[in-house]
């Protein structure tokens, strides 16, 4: 390919200006949107498709293949192989993958550096591995792919693991943690304190790794560029970090939020939810000595109320208000935001801030809104450490995708108990689990880092619930297996203990990774895990999928006063399967009756200005087009009267708003039985 | 870069003599000041400008000239004097420092002036504190003094302050 020679002040010039330009347009869009048809939109869709294009055209002159960064690699591992005296095979796929120059340039120096550990504590030397049943050289994976606006990158090894007992002393001795402190962390969280700073677990400085760069310099790097990482480790199997990271640094989403009546920009990638709080619902805040804290299904969460910090109001949290609440994602650690109202996601140009500013620690920039105000966008490290983040997380990534199965809080269900392997009774709900098995140990094989068996005739992902179970010591090994379509997925346990049907009623919630709560069965405490803990991480996308088999393409028309709602059930039931259409109010809705519009489903809001949900589905029940179309009505507020008022107007069904698994639930189960009517 | 030149008063003041310059004037807490035209980039009307939270005094806040984001000081905070009475409808001068800009706002804008350079006199040793580090120089004008802003001395001293507190 021909090449030229442009400078690169040139090129970040026209990334300047494409990104004003892709942001003019988005203006543009937005206000034409509301209009139907105008002599603007068709110039304005050809202004559309070029600006794409030009922004596609130069981003790719900073795109490179994330291969430029792994090119050193091999040598690197080569040489170390022979100082180390291991054998060590590097493995690299997806090494075309592409990405900002920028990101490429600082994610380098943090990806060496794992590789260089892998090498030197992660492998054991020849010997050892031959000794573990292992084959004698080791194995190193970088893997790199595209997902959403990211990019993955994962560094796997198959060595010893991290080694915990090692990890405990090490921050007992630095005095990271009293003993006390570290008695009551689960695994996961004791893996965090790798990431601390002054923590370093090579008992010798070698020439390879222990100079002083540790894992929390890689992770602040990497969280610099607004990534994240994690980390993945069993012990004698090996280990996994994986790296999220933003392909460009240009552009980012952000969610636009207001609080003490002005706007700021909270980076979308930090943002894991948005939860509407209030005394009614489900999620109510609450408080320990006058600190806030908001109940999400099964754990609290530290809030920080963005106009108090930032002194611009002087307000108590009450549990009684309504608020918005944005829970964002810090490394393993998330925490909500107290804002007092949630505007739309946006694109932003991300510009420094000035000199003056820099030592705020909660801005990570400022930028331009399309309207053309300016903006603080808000750093999530920075507010993390306003809520005492210091501790070492007990958060896990895979918290929020609990199972539905809690919310039958009163009803009999009939529980597996069975014993992991650390002593500690623990039970699953049967309705979740597809078989039992028993396998031999023997059968079950190691690939990649994970466990394997062949199961069916395809590849079963396992998991021990308890993580140091020693595989070996029994011949054969009880599989507690789960399934969605053709995909299986087993937990690998000590030995079943029984089935026992009773009320599934938590009585302490769980606090650590994997355990929904304690029960009691049979007089004795037992845990309850959480199933979607254990399935997310063998198949991280468990239940995104299976939301997907969802009945498809049936269309459902939305109703909500609130651009806040809207934005929040359109992605939601999109992704679940549905052809969404969403409009602000009951006139808007029946203007699209009126134009000929035809819809499977009617989710329509109750408090509404103008028209309410209870006019409007008494209007359209009465209507000969619509009238045999099943109406949900979605409410804030739950209760019986209103219930009843709701099913005197023809709705058929109440859901409240925040309860996406009841919403997904209702939509399907009506959708069957007006089906099975037709 | 004319910023060298009037990065201390004493080169200022060796420009002055050989060249005539050309000033913005403005008043702050009824004193006339002059800041360098060449150093101006603007001189704005009044603005909407943004508050910044938990931001040092005399920030102001932030507005979008053109595109650019602009830092708006206070020069009467700058200058140790009481704060602008009404900073959302003032005026202001845009000046560039380090590839930044901030506008600084003032109480009234002037006419671009061009004094004779033999009515230039060096800023009097007794003046206080906050105005010796930034003033360049002092004009004889007729109708009263005209004192020049070293504006990189000004923005280094707000700038160095408000990160080091």
């Amino acid at each position: 390919m021909m090449g030229i020679c442009s400078s690169v002040n040139l090129l970040e010039n026209l990334m300047t200006m494409v990104s004003e330009l892709v942001l003019t347009r988005n203006q543009l869009m937005q206000t034409m949107c509301n209009e139907q048809s105008s002599a603007f939109t068709e110039p304005l869709q050809r202004l559309n498709h070029i600006t794409s294009e030009l922004q596609e055209g130069v981003m790719k002159t900073r795109m490179q293949p994330i291969g430029k960064a792994w090119n050193k690699l091999p040598r690197i591992v080569r040489d170390l192989s022979q100082e180390l005296d291991k054998q060590v095979n590097l493995e690299m796929f997806g090494a075309e993958t592409e990405l900002d120059r920028q990101v490429l340039e600082m994610i380098k120096d943090p990806l060496t550096h794992m590789v260089r550990n892998s090498c030197d504590h992660g492998l054991e030397s020849g010997a050892e591995r031959l000794a573990a049943g292992k084959p004698e050289s080791g194995r190193i994976t970088l893997q790199a792919a595209h997902e959403g606006g990211h990019i993955v990158i994962t560094i796997s090894d198959d060595g010893k693991g991290l080694d915990l007992e090692r990890i405990k002393s090490n921050v007992l001795e630095k005095g990271l943690a009293s003993s006390t402190e570290i008695d009551a962390l689960t695994d996961q969280e004791i893996l965090q304190y790798i990431f601390k700073p002054g923590f370093s677990t090579a008992s010798a400085v070698t020439n390879v790794s222990g100079r002083g760069v540790g894992m929390d310099v890689v992770r602040t790097n990497i969280e610099r560029i607004g990534g994240a990482i994690s980390l993945q480790s069993t012990a004698g199997l090996g280990m996994s970090f994986s790296i999220k990271i933003p392909l460009t640094l240009a552009i980012v989403a952000a969610l636009i939020v207001e609080a003490g009546g002005q706007r700021f920009a909270i980076p979308q990638i930090s943002v894991l939810e948005l939860v509407r709080a209030s005394a009614s619902s489900d999620h109510r805040i609450e408080h320990i000595d006058h600190t806030p804290v908001l109940r999400l299904r099964d754990r609290l969460l530290p809030l920080l109320h963005l106009g108090n910090m930032l002194e611009l109001s002087d307000e108590t949290v009450s549990g009684d208000a309504d608020s918005f609440i944005v829970v964002a994602q810090v490394g393993n650690y998330s925490f909500g935001i107290v804002v007092d109202e949630v505007f739309d996601t946006e694109e932003i140009v991300v510009k420094p801030v000035a000199p003056l500013l820099r030592k705020l620690a909660v801005f990570s920039g400022n930028t331009i809104l399309g309207d053309g105000s300016v903006v603080m966008i808000l750093d999530p490290n920075g507010l993390a450490e306003n809520v005492g983040a210091a501790r070492v997380s007990q958060q896990n990534s895979a918290v929020d995708r609990r199972a539905p199965e809690a919310k039958s809080s009163s009803d009999m269900v009939s529980l597996l108990v069975f014993n992991a392997g650390d002593g500690v009774r623990k039970a699953a709900p049967l309705s979740l689990i597809a078989r039992l098995e028993e396998m031999a140990a023997s059968d079950i094989e190691i690939a990649d880092g994970r466990l394997l068996a062949q199961y069916r005739d395809s590849l079963m992902p396992l998991t021990p619930v308890y993580p140091e179970l020693d595989l070996h010591a029994r011949s054969r090994r009880p599989i507690i297996v789960f399934n969605d379509g053709p995909r299986w997925a087993g937990l690998i346990v000590d030995e079943i203990i029984d089935i026992v049907e009773q009320p599934l009623i938590a009585e302490i919630k769980g606090e650590m990774p994997g355990v929904m709560g304690a029960i009691i069965v049979d007089g004795q405490s037992t845990e309850l895990i959480d199933t979607a803990y254990y399935l997310t991480r063998l198949h991280s996308d468990w239940f995104a999928t299976s939301a997907n088999t969802a009945p498809s393409n049936n269309a459902i028309l939305v109703i909500d006063d609130s651009p806040f709602f809207r934005h929040l059930l359109s992605p939601l039931l999109q992704q679940a399967g549905y052809a969404v259409t969403s409009v602000e109010s009951a006139e808007r809705a029946l203007d699209l009756k009126a134009s000929g519009a035809a819809f499977d489903l009617i989710v329509s809001d109750i408090e509404m200005p103008g028209m309410d949900g209870f006019t409007f589905a008494e209007t359209v029940k009465s209507s000969p087009e619509w009238g045999h179309i099943p109406l949900i009505a979605l409410s804030g507020k739950q209760n019986v009267s209103r219930l009843e008022q709701g099913r005197i107007s023809g709705f058929t069904d109440y859901v409240g708003k925040t309860d996406r698994e009841g919403l997904l639930a209702t939509l399907s189960s009506t959708l069957e039985s007006a089906g099975g009517r037709a | 870069m004319n910023q060298g030149l009037a990065n201390s008063y004493e080169s200022a003041n060796e420009s002055a003599r050989n060249i005539q310059q050309s000033f913005v004037t403005a008043s702050i807490a009824g004193q006339r000041i002059g800041i360098l035209i060449a150093e101006v980039q603007d001189v704005l009307n009044k603005q909407k400008i943004h508050k910044i939270p938990l931001s040092p005094p005399a920030v102001v806040g932030a507005l979008n000239l053109r595109g650019r984001i602009v830092t708006a000081l206070d020069l009467r905070l700058c200058l140790n004097l009481a704060p602008c009475a009404a900073p959302e409808s003032a005026m202001s001068i845009v000046v560039e420092y380090e590839n930044e800009l901030y506008s600084l706002l003032v109480d009234e804008i002037g006419d671009v002036e061009t004094p004779p350079s033999h009515l230039y006199e060096r800023p009097p040793a007794t003046l206080g504190p906050a105005w010796r580090t930034v003033c360049s120089g002092v004009y004889r004008m007729d109708e009263a003094l005209l004192l020049t802003l070293d504006i990189a001395n000004l923005l280094e001293v707000t700038v160095d302050g408000a990160v080091s507190q």
